[in-house]
């Protein structure tokens, strides 16, 4: 795999950054989160996001996207992630337009497909039934019956499920475990109950309810009971996506702090200039320089079809949530006491990095699999 | 065809003619060639190995032919790397003059130096230690001692250099010495080389905790040195020490891999090392570590060793289109490289218990008294070449750019 940008990506990445930085700045964020936003983004910012193409990069040509690949979007969200930037850009265009490219049929994709790359419609996948990832222990029934599916249970944790027009579900689909399938459903099927929250990142996660929602079969993804691959691959693509999303968190994290030991001043000198903060930002910045080969690898491994995907992705989302985690627990103590205030902005980094963690799996989690696939 | 599908064909013929048989068999612990004026070869085609190998160039594949070197492009070396890969070729030369001395001297020194020096170093006609450290200079390396006073056409050199790796059986040392004992510390330093063939040079082995003894301390009486043998300009010698230190740095970091689990490109199930040693030792059920403390530092060691081979080959691509050699940066390689090995060393021993603790005797195998001094050696992992603190500083420091 190729471990540098090509020219087109390195533009990409370039365009994001001058993006991120002129039209949303950290300010940006905290405009969002003061106001009180219940869809936690801002429309007219999104819509110049799907302007510049980026809703449908993973889109194929032929529903109006650039299918520019993983590597092309990661790069976009690790700038945006470096200002935090809020959007649907992960749960739409990455996990869900995922999903739709890989079990739609024709005329699905040809509907949901098309409105993602252009923009318009916004989508959410309700996977997690509980506080810890686990992808396929799947309690959410959903029973034939005649041409529809009567989906009941619990999902939570829905990324971006408080605002999107369309929800994907996880659904157990036969009493044989393992027997998953997924449906597409509109925000305002009767029986749902879509309760938004705020997570401690300012992100919107909904828990959603569902009681006796009625479905057609026409919204079946892909086979009934035949899910787990598509969504096995799908989060790996997203595990991918978004530890580009953590790596520019955790490297502006890392340049603000870098920057605060460069200023601040106790004893008459430079804190950067003690020896004890010193080491602990070689180490950081050894990190992050590992870091970002794990995420461009992950990145790329799938766009040139590595048969080693799953190992590097969950090397990948390992090693950068453990960084981090470890760079912003750092940024706030070597800030001081500004570093718990909320004028600063070390602290949104460590609230964001705590919720992308537990996104797709944490460090142990993706530690365990590795050893699982490398067999021991 | 390509140039370099042409250059790959080319490679490939002339390696299956001229790579003995012998010399495609696994490397063994004492099987490394060193060269140099008294080495004694382990099997003819050891010899034979050197001597093509030497006489293409392709010690130093990507060394200017000017002065012997194979004169390769960085896709042409990449090239090589791998054919040799390919039929498990062993390298036909290991020596701190291909890794160390010899990019120093091409950057530094003069050309009637390089035309005597480099040539002997691609060859492996003479076998090179370095002379750095001394009993009260470590990793304050710029408050050496040694010195050197002008005489004619000589230096004669007094004093006493540590950690001379295998100086008893070196025949030139490469040292910094003091020639301006006036000057500020880094500025009165120059690099000299020097022939260790005369009386007033003696070396004597150090024994460490592994019971072996690869260092030494060597001793300069009244050393003659021809002027000839200053590289770069008098009291300029830090610049050159700096630059080499670098290329020390990035043979020692890739060092830490060990040729374990992950060279960067990944190898799938059954791939990590550590595991397959541990499953030895410790319960597994279904091919599973049972121990799961142990199973999470196996794998986070393997993830360390992925990651980081992916840092070096990515650094390797990054430096694909410039010349320049190592940076500053080279100290992130060495601190992670040389941590990472012992950390590793401390897994085995974990996991092989009282087996990985033998010196002698009959209840253990070769391989487990191998790891036990194995693991005493990578001790000195994070002390030579600069200490784990020391690359901190260098990092925290050139890198960084942290206040003094």
């Amino acid at each position: 795999m190729t471990l540098t940008l090509s020219e087109e990506q390195a533009f990409l990445k370039d365009t994001a950054k001058k993006f991120a930085q002129e039209k949303t700045p950290t300010t940006h964020f905290r405009e969002i989160r003061d106001n009180e936003n219940p869809e936690c983004f801002d429309r007219e910012i999104w819509q110049e996001m799907a302007a510049q193409g980026w809703s449908g990069i993973l889109v194929p040509e032929e529903y109006g996207g650039s299918n520019f690949g993983l590597a092309g979007i990661g790069v976009v969200l690790e700038e945006l992630g470096r200002t935090l930037t809020p959007s649907p850009l992960f749960a739409t265009s990455v996990v869900c337009a995922t999903i739709l490219n890989k079990a739609g049929n024709d005329s699905q994709k040809k509907e949901f497909l098309t409105k993602i790359a252009s923009g318009e419609v916004t989508m959410a996948f309700a996977l997690e039934e509980g506080p810890r990832h686990k992808p396929f222990s799947i309690n959410l029934e959903a029973k034939k019956d005649g041409k529809n599916f009567i989906l009941n249970g619990k999902k939570n944790f829905v990324i971006d499920g408080g605002f999107a027009d369309y929800i994907i579900v996880v659904a157990k689909t036969s009493e044989t475990e393992d027997h998953l399938s997924l449906f597409i459903l509109a925000k305002d099927v009767k029986g749902l109950n879509i309760i938004p929250t705020t997570m401690v990142d300012h992100k919107n996660a909904a828990n959603i309810e569902f009681k006796e929602v009625i479905i057609p079969e026409a919204n079946l993804l892909g086979a009934q009971n035949d899910a787990k691959e598509i969504i096995e691959e799908t989060l790996d693509i997203s595990r991918a996506a978004l530890s580009a999303e953590m790596l520019g968190g955790a490297l502006e994290a890392f340049d603000i702090t870098l920057n605060y030991l460069k200023e601040r001043e106790q004893f008459g000198e430079k804190i950067g200039s003690f020896q004890a903060l010193q080491h602990r930002a070689a180490l950081m910045f050894t990190d992050l320089e590992l870091c970002k080969s794990c995420v461009i690898e992950a990145l790329t491994a799938y766009d040139e079809g590595s048969n080693d995907l799953q190992r590097i992705v969950s090397l990948a989302k390992s090693k950068i949530g453990e960084t981090f985690f470890n760079v912003s627990n750092e940024g706030v103590q070597m800030h001081g006491g500004v570093g718990v205030t909320d004028e600063y902005d070390i602290g949104l980094y460590m609230k964001r990095a705590r919720v992308a963690e537990q996104t797709f799996g944490n460090s142990e989690y993706h530690r365990n699999r590795y050893a699982e696939l490398t067999g021991y | 065809m390509s140039n370099l599908e042409t250059f790959r064909q080319e490679t490939r013929e002339w390696l299956e003619e001229n790579c003995p048989p012998e010399m495609r068999k696994p490397m063994t612990a004492d099987g490394a060639c060193w060269g140099g004026r008294n080495f004694k070869f382990t099997h003819p085609d050891q010899k034979l190995w050197l001597e093509r190998m030497g006489e293409k160039g392709w010690t130093a594949p990507t060394w200017p032919s000017e002065y012997g070197g194979g004169g390769l492009n960085y896709d042409e070396n990449k090239i090589l790397a791998e054919e040799l890969f390919k039929i498990g070729a062993r390298p036909a030369l290991a020596s701190f003059g291909l890794w160390m001395l010899g990019p120093a001297l091409l950057e530094y020194a003069s050309h009637e130096q390089k035309m005597e020096h480099i040539p002997k170093i691609i060859k492996g006609e003479i076998r090179w230690c370095q002379g750095y450290s001394e009993p009260g200079a470590g990793s304050d390396l710029a408050s050496l001692k040694t010195k050197a006073v002008e005489d004619g056409d000589n230096f004669i050199v007094n004093g006493q250099k540590v950690w001379t790796s295998y100086a008893d059986e070196c025949d030139m040392i490469f040292t910094l010495v003091r020639t301006g004992p006036q000057e500020p510390k880094h500025n009165g330093i120059s690099f000299l080389l020097i022939d260790m063939d005369q009386p007033g040079v003696e070396t004597k082995p150090i024994k460490l905790i592994s019971g072996k003894s690869p260092f030494c301390e060597t001793f300069f009486t009244d050393a003659v040195v021809p002027k000839a043998n200053l590289v770069h300009e008098l009291n300029k010698g830090w610049d050159v020490a700096k630059n080499l230190l670098q290329h020390e740095r990035k043979m020692l970091a890739s060092m830490g891999l060990g040729g374990s689990a992950a060279s960067g490109k990944g190898k799938g199930k059954s791939g990590s090392g550590l595991a397959n040693l541990s499953k030895k030792y410790v319960e597994s059920s279904e091919g599973k570590i049972s121990d799961e403390g142990l199973r999470q530092k196996i794998a986070k060691s393997d993830m360390d060793a992925h990651a980081f081979g992916l840092t070096l080959r990515r650094a390797s691509e990054e430096a694909k289109n410039s010349n320049h050699g190592p940076s500053a940066a080279t100290s992130i390689f060495k601190f992670f490289g040389s941590e990472h090995n012992k950390r590793r060393y401390e897994i085995m021993l974990e996991a092989m218990g009282t087996q990985a603790l033998g010196w002698e005797g009959g209840e253990f195998g070769p391989e487990e008294l191998a790891v036990t001094r194995e693991w005493l050696r990578t001790k000195a992992n994070s002390i030579e070449g600069g200490t784990s603190e020391v690359q901190l500083n260098v990092i925290s420091k050139r890198v960084l750019d942290l206040p003094q």
